[in-house]
């Protein structure tokens, strides 16, 4: 068998063995205890070339149904957005997807230059000084933006809005047990974050409130609230996870005060690709530069006094502090955030507003159609791209049948809120036409008629 | 700005260009303002660029000539195994019913995805010698705390509190100790002998009824097997502890050994390194984590199972340490380090093996003529040498790292391990040719030849680059990190 990723020849081999003073490459594995050494062939598949693989995966592929194939009103964190072609076509610059973390500066100019303008991009939308280079994902930036107020204040409680993303809540859980925090979840009512039992649970002890923004159900949670809740302790930090094509035409966080804003980026260019990789980003305020998790480019000049960018305040960084760091970030997702700013940058000022304003308008256009085919919403709040339709039947076997006539309805509330029985949650994008809206709308209305 | 520096992508925008092409408004109108109340309507728009399509491109292509990966030229980064990226397994990471579907679609509608993952995590299995894998870990470091966690509740799940310890070698690579500190634990080193192999004495003395775990690369970030991973195995479990398998170095060994026959409990795997998910700049990766059977129902969930032919997610998971992740972890790159290992199979994986130790061997051998070589014995995917000859002449190892830029290459690792003075990592991988690490080990003799003839010349190198060394200093005490407008 040939393989076409490795060069040697039998000749190089034999001259290489010469050099190294070894007959065989076998010798350069006899450190290797014979009682552990793997004898005969690993279980897996033979060999596949190029023509038969691609072919054997193309059609494997094709056997998911796609957000291309049907017409999808999915959201619940992950969207289906206009993604401009020049996106793919700047992240295949293999300069770019095959390099790695700029550790040397004057050959890395163009990633570090690129993720400086990441950041600009995001502290724009977020209204904050700061934001680091990107993180697994908005999920895990959340939980780290808990750690981090934990550690900044020294305090063990955490208030997490139940109106936020349940998936992020499983993983604020997760990473919560190695600081050994107590989390506190905080109910919603009508659809938003009960500010009541917020304050109540509000006390001396508290590191940081979260809140989703929109938040989970789509509802435009009332920040400027939160804010003056939060106030009622010196310490308490407020925490918002952001979608921020949302804070294209939405008040962002940074106005109302947040201390960390956080989220994911997957809404400017990047495909659902079944759930990563995606984008998270990190903004926070000056006063807290230097707990960010992860890496930051910052801006300096050469020897020459020419402007350039370098990896920087990397004393927090796992690499430098060891077990003294806060966060054990290494890898991020440079690329993902490569593709968001050629995306930013694309729609730019006056693209990105109407892109969120569009998002706004068609969701308004569904949920009056779908009120004036008689159905009923679960909540009556302000909202961005998705609203949560109630439906006397159960979701799961709506959707089959949605399916069937070529949707991909919405998400099942009742999966993760027990009192959100026979509730979907349906997002609609800018690329949703009237039409799609319309015919969406009649289908639901054909299964529960 | 000033008129030799490159423009950021602000400094190009005019009020009113535009990039993009939305789709249609085509229903009407509602005053959403009223809806949403003046306070949460934005008052001012973000202040993004505003750039045509060709504006962008050029930008961002005169920025990709900026910036280095191995499709520019050879990448010897000792500990990151920067490998060839295979262009056909980003053609299969592109299909539409790849990347285009929703992590929420029902399950029914996403066999063909499932069944990927299924395979690759069978795969992964057999390859590291583990009962059972799951892929939701993002990348290495986070498979590091996943493994973590998963052996912290294995300890309490046995009503076992006291297991508060981690125990790192001094040559780990960061994540280790920092892992272990997220994870709740203190991190312990254990020194390393003279030999570059964990201090066995050392290990005896630091482990007690408070260990939770060993981590450990093996091969060490030194290169080197530690030949006596048995006995430490043995150690490590008979004081109740576990071992932890850092898979960055797997390169070297695929075939040959596997971490679950040498004891190993837990694993994780940077499919980005071994199994050449591009590194793009930085990421993304992912870092499935690999377990024996008594690890299995702390895995994180859900977990992906084969019920009635049909592939399910299992969320019924009493005991597991819960979500460590959003959706299943970087699908796009297990589709790309599932092509890679499909291409490959079982021969080609135990090449590449092969020609990594090989080439690393080779490479160490030539360049041990004029750099220090602090630990003899045959390496294997990667070697550490030590510029302390250098040193001596006034030319340090940052010096020889930024001449070799002057020379088209990626400079190996430096000052890591920690453990080593003046440190030189270098990893080869298998997918260069002979020719490339040849002309690789002339610069370095050049450069070592240099050290003695002209120091000056690679003390002020880079010479060629576009820019000269930045001030770092300046970056860390006034730190500019995002572009304001010029008032």
């Amino acid at each position: 068998m040939e393989f076409r990723y490795l060069p040697m020849t039998e000749q190089d081999k034999k001259d290489m063995l010469s050099t190294i003073g070894v007959q065989t490459t076998d010798e350069l594995f006899a450190d290797i205890p014979e009682s552990i050494r793997f004898k005969g062939d690993l279980n897996i598949k033979p060999p596949a070339n190029e023509y038969t693989l691609t072919k054997e995966l193309t059609d494997l592929s094709q056997q998911n149904i796609n957000t291309k194939s049907h017409t999808s009103f999915l959201g619940a964190g992950v969207y289906d957005h206009y993604i401009p072609s020049i996106v793919n076509h700047v992240i295949s610059r293999s300069e770019f997807y095959t390099a790695y973390t700029p550790y040397q500066p004057e050959i890395s100019q163009g990633e570090l230059q690129a993720i400086f303008e990441f950041q600009t991009m995001i502290c724009e939308l977020t209204g904050m000084d700061v934001s680091n280079s990107s993180m697994y994902d908005g999920g895990t930036a959340l939980a780290e933006a808990v750690n981090v107020s934990a550690g900044h204040t020294k305090k063990k409680k955490v208030l997490v809005s139940k109106a936020i993303h349940p998936e992020s809540m499983a993983v604020i859980h997760s990473y919560v047990k190695g600081p050994g925090l107590e989390i506190v979840e905080i109910d919603h009512v009508n659809g938003v974050t009960d500010l009541e039992q917020l304050e109540r649970e509000l006390d001396e002890n508290t590191a940081s409130v979260v809140i989703q923004y929109p938040n989970f159900f789509g509802q435009v949670e009332r920040l400027d609230r939160v804010r003056e809740i939060v106030d009622q302790e010196k310490k308490a930090m407020l925490i918002a996870s952001s979608n921020p094509l949302a804070l294209g035409y939405i008040t962002p966080p940074g106005e109302f005060g947040a201390d960390i804003v956080v989220g994911d980026a997957q809404v400017f260019g990047i495909p659902a690709q079944f759930g990563g990789p995606h984008c998270g980003y990190f903004a926070t305020t000056k006063k807290l530069m230097r707990k960010v998790p992860g890496r930051l480019v910052g801006q300096t000049n050469d020897e020459q006094g020419r402007r350039g960018f370098v990896l920087t305040l990397q004393a927090r960084e796992q690499h430098i502090r060891r077990d003294k760091a806060t966060s054990n970030i290494c890898s991020n997702q440079a690329l993902n955030a490569l593709a968001s700013s050629v995306a930013m940058s694309s729609l730019g000022k006056q693209g990105l507003k109407k892109m969120a304003w569009m998002n706004l308008q068609k969701t308004h256009y569904m949920k009056k159609q779908l009120e004036n085919a008689g159905f009923e919403l679960a909540f009556r709040g302000a909202f961005f791209n998705e609203i949560v339709l109630k439906l006397d039947e159960d979701v799961e076997l709506v959707n089959q049948e949605l399916l069937r006539q070529g949707f991909i309805g919405g998400y099942d509330l009742h999966r993760d809120f027990s009192d959100l029985k026979g509730h979907m949650l349906v997002a609609v994008t800018e690329i949703r036409t009237k039409k799609e809206i319309d015919q969406f709308v009649k289908e639901v209305g054909d299964i529960c008629g | 700005m000033a008129n030799q520096d490159f423009p950021l992508i602000f400094e190009l925008s005019q009020e009113s260009r535009t990039g993009y092409s939305l789709p249609e408004f085509d229903v009407p109108e509602t005053n959403i303002d009223e809806q949403l109340g003046d306070a949460f309507v934005r008052k001012s728009e973000p202040d993004l660029p505003e750039v045509s399509e060709l504006q962008i491109m050029r930008h961002y292509t005169a920025l990709s000539t900026r910036n280095h990966g191995v499709d520019s030229g050879f990448y010897p980064l000792g500990s990151c195994t920067m490998k060839y990226n295979p262009k056909m397994n980003e053609d299969v990471a592109r299909l539409t019913g790849f990347s285009h579907i929703h992590p929420l679609q029902p399950e029914g509608t996403v066999q063909g995805a499932l069944s990927l993952m299924f395979d690759l995590q069978e795969t992964l299995a057999e390859i590291t010698g583990m009962d059972t894998v799951t892929l939701q870990p993002a990348a290495g470091a986070h498979g590091e705390w996943t493994g973590l966690m998963m052996i912290r509740a294995f300890h309490e799940g046995n009503g076992d509190f006291n297991r508060t310890k981690v125990i790192v070698p001094d040559s780990a690579h960061g994540t280790n100790p920092a892992s272990a500190t997220v994870a709740g634990f203190e991190a312990v080193t254990v020194k390393s002998d003279d030999r570059g192999l964990v201090d066995l004495e050392d290990l005896k003395r630091v482990v007690d009824e408070q260990t939770a775990a060993l981590m450990l690369t093996n091969p060490n970030t030194l290169g080197l097997f530690e030949e006596n991973i048995e006995e430490m195995a043995s150690i490590i479990h008979e004081a109740g502890g576990k071992l932890y398998y850092d898979g960055a170095n797997l390169n070297a060994i695929l075939g040959y050994a596997r971490p679950g026959d040498m004891g190993f409990d837990v694993v994780h795997l940077n499919l980005h390194k071994t199994f050449t998910g591009p590194h793009g700049g930085g990421g993304p990766g992912s870092g499935p984590v690999g377990v024996t059977a008594e690890f299995e129902p702390f895995l994180p969930k859900p977990i992906l199972i084969k019920r009635n032919e049909e592939f399910v997610f299992d969320y019924d998971r009493p005991k597991s340490i819960g979500r460590v992740k959003p959706y299943y972890g970087n699908f796009g790159i297990n589709v790309r380090a599932y092509t890679y290992i499909r291409t490959m199979g079982a021969e080609g994986l135990k090449k590449v093996s092969e020609y990594a130790v090989l080439n690393a061997n080779y490479m160490m051998r030539r360049l041990q003529q004029e750099y220090d070589l602090p630990f003899e014995q045959h390496c294997k995917h990667e070697f550490v040498l030590s510029g302390k000859r250098q040193k001596k002449l006034g030319v340090r190892t940052l010096d020889i790292a930024k001449r070799l830029l002057d020379f088209g290459y990626h400079p190996p690792t430096i000052y890591f391990p920690i453990n080593v003075e003046e440190a030189i990592m270098a990893e080869p991988t298998e997918t260069e040719s002979k020719e490339t690490l040849d002309a690789f080990v002339d610069a370095m003799l050049q450069i070592s030849q240099e050290a003695k003839d002209d120091p000056e010349k690679v003390q002020e190198a880079p010479h060629t680059t576009i820019v000269s060394r930045m001030d770092e200093t300046k970056a860390a005490r006034k730190p500019v990190l995002r572009y304001l407008k010029e008032e």
